[in-house]
């Protein structure tokens, strides 16, 4: 089971929302598309689905071209990023509406309605309206309806995005065990690379209506193709910096320099780009190649148990991030180390380069 | 100082009920008493006049006429307002602005600029003095209203509902009866109410349209003489009357409307 998106592009006016796309998104694994807020998640979710239709490209899933089929013919559900239920009806007639639309018997419907509550854990709310619900369980409702029926393809739209912390570590987690016996692709967008990890599975990295990256999440993460991949998968944003090559040495733009590894003494001199990721620019030295880099902090801020530094190095501003907690006082001088084993190089047209 | 500040509101009040309670303090009284001397309440209090206007066909018809017409007016403004707002909350078409707010402008207009139109056209068609003769003139400014109110409303709505309708398998038809239109039940009855309420006060298209079988009450109001002179008694009563459908009205719809203001709309 398979959804494929063929040159798929959607225009809007003069607008180009979605450029030509090529995906082939699997069944039994998360496909995520990472992207920021108007990369073009949801319209690409809405070409999917069949809500919209694409401007030029198929759509086929399965073997067949589904590009001029009707939304209700296709088999899909779909959970947005607000809440949305059926303000009109209570929660166990929001959740067996598809089945019912779908003309199973009354057993049946209770059944799997009853079954769905249990998973979801809406059992003792399956009389109420859905504004008598905490947001999270106006989100389950949401899911279950998207879940009570056997749909080929799950279109999930930042389904946790609204949600507060504690309910969305909750529900991040028991979503993969939600589609573990499903015959179903699944496709989850998301803005957080965090999330994106979390899942695995196959990620699309997403920038501007353009597909920067598709593949394993791991290897999206790892090995971007483009500083653009890179980008979208890294939060607080990468740092980049221009450096020239020279020899075997790389030099930054202040001078620092650091040696060649083997791979990278094959490239030919000149002008590059490096890029390192806030979370390997950190105040204490780590990796093999730990290279200093002094300066002024700007900010200087917790996230949980890390402490992420904006500082300005020259005319630049970069981020680093540490484990554990650590006073840093606004204004002073920091020495920094950046582990630059797990450095980027790109290309001045922002290919990431081949080491 | 702080004990009087009660007043004020009540002051308001008195001053805004004393028109009405003229009017229903008139209505018990006889004719001669009007005339006669200044009374703040019945000295001969009687129920005559309200007799009269319900055992007087041409009295008591002019309310039946006035709520089929109006009822009739209500019932096709509504309908055809609800899908010409759903077009204007869900698709953006060449010139859909500008045909919302033309629509807008057929309020600008005063009922006078229209009366000797319709009145040419109805009798063409052989409308006139009908009850659908009104209903249909009345939906001239009433149909633009409910698509406005409407189209407020179903904006508050997100499109994802109607998305999510379809993915469930929800055919358009199906789910803007059964899902849609439940969801937005409130701005309808707001919709309504606006509708019901201008139908009912507008004089000058009801009685330009109609003669005899479809006249309006407020047009038989206006005949303030008869064969046993002025019967002011009875013109009070038949006002008072024309207060309580409206006043009824309002009392069921109270909260949509505050919804209806809420949502920046009304």
């Amino acid at each position: 089971m398979s959804l494929e998106l063929k040159g798929v592009t959607k225009r809007v006016g003069a607008e180009t929302h979605i450029h030509p796309t090529d995906l082939t998104l699997e069944h039994g694994v998360f496909n995520i598309l990472l992207g920021t807020t108007g990369s073009g998640k949801t319209t690409l979710m809405q070409l999917m689905a069949g809500l919209e239709r694409p401007t030029e490209g198929e759509v086929w899933f399965d073997g067949a071209d589904v590009t001029g089929m009707a939304v209700q013919k296709r088999n899909v559900s779909m959970v947005h990023q607000q809440f949305i239920n059926y303000p009109n009806m209570s929660v166990y007639e929001n959740i067996a509406s598809p089945l019912r639309v779908a003309r199973l018997s009354k057993g049946e419907i209770t059944a799997r309605v009853e079954r769905m509550a249990d998973l979801m854990k809406l059992t003792p709310m399956l009389g109420r309206r859905p504004v008598e619900l905490s947001g999270g369980q106006q989100q389950r409702c949401a899911m279950a309806r998207a879940l009570v029926k056997d749909a080929s393809l799950v279109l999930l739209d930042e389904p946790l995005a609204n949600l507060d912390f504690k309910l969305r570590e909750e529900l991040r987690d028991e979503l993969p065990r939600l589609f573990a016996d499903r015959r179903c692709v699944v496709v989850y967008a998301t803005t957080e690379p965090v999330e994106a990890l979390l899942f695995a599975g196959n990620t699309a990295t997403l920038h501007e209506g353009h597909v920067a990256q598709f593949g394993p999440t791991g290897e999206v993460y790892r090995r971007p193709r483009t500083i653009t991949s890179a980008q979208v998968f890294s939060e607080p944003p990468m740092n980049t910096a221009p450096i020239v090559k020279e020899g075997d040495t790389f030099r930054l733009y202040d001078g620092t320099e650091w040696p060649a590894s083997a791979a990278g003494a094959t490239l030919a001199d000149g002008e590059y780009v490096f890029g390192i990721r806030p979370h390997h620019v950190t105040l204490t030295p780590t990796g093999a190649h730990p290279v200093a880099i002094e300066g002024m902090v700007l900010v200087s801020e917790l996230s949980g148990s890390e402490t992420v530094i904006h500082f300005r190095h020259r005319a630049e501003t970069w981020v680093s991030q540490s484990h554990g907690i650590h006073a840093v006082p606004v204004g002073e001088v920091a020495g920094l180390h950046m582990d630059v084993a797990q450095g980027l190089y790109f290309d001045r047209s922002g290919e990431r380069i081949g080491f | 100082m702080k004990r009087l500040t009660p007043l004020v509101p009540a002051l308001y009040i008195v001053f805004m009920l004393l028109p009405i309670y003229w009017l229903l303090n008139m209505s018990f009284k006889t004719t001669n008493e009007i005339l006669g001397d200044f009374t703040l309440w019945p000295r001969e209090f009687t129920f005559e006049n309200y007799i009269t206007i319900f055992t007087d066909p041409t009295w008591y018809m002019g309310y039946v006429n006035s709520l089929i017409y109006v009822s009739l007016n209500t019932v096709i403004s509504v309908t055809v307002a609800l899908p010409a707002a759903y077009a204007f909350s869900r698709y953006r078409f060449l010139g859909d602005k500008h045909l919302f707010f033309w629509l807008l402008t057929n309020r600008m207009a005063p009922a006078a600029v229209f009366a000797l139109p319709f009145f040419q056209l109805y009798s063409a068609v052989n409308l006139f003095d009908t009850h659908l003769a009104v209903a249909l003139a009345h939906t001239l400014f009433n149909i633009p209203l409910a698509v406005w109110i409407l189209e407020g409303f179903m904006s508050g709505v997100p499109k994802q509902l109607d998305e999510t309708a379809y993915v469930d398998g929800y055919s358009f038809p199906r789910f803007f009866i059964r899902i849609f239109l439940p969801t937005i039940a409130a701005g309808i009855g707001v919709a309504c109410f606006f509708c019901f309420m201008f139908s009912w006060v507008e004089l000058l298209l009801a009685k330009t349209l109609t003669a005899v079988e479809a006249k309006p009450i407020a047009a038989t109001m206006t005949r303030t003489a008869s064969a046993s002179g002025y019967e002011l008694g009875l013109l009070a009563a038949a006002g008072t009357l024309t207060i309580v459908p409206g006043a009824f009205v309002i009392y069921f719809v109270r909260n949509y409307i505050a919804k209806g203001f809420a949502l920046g709309r009304v």
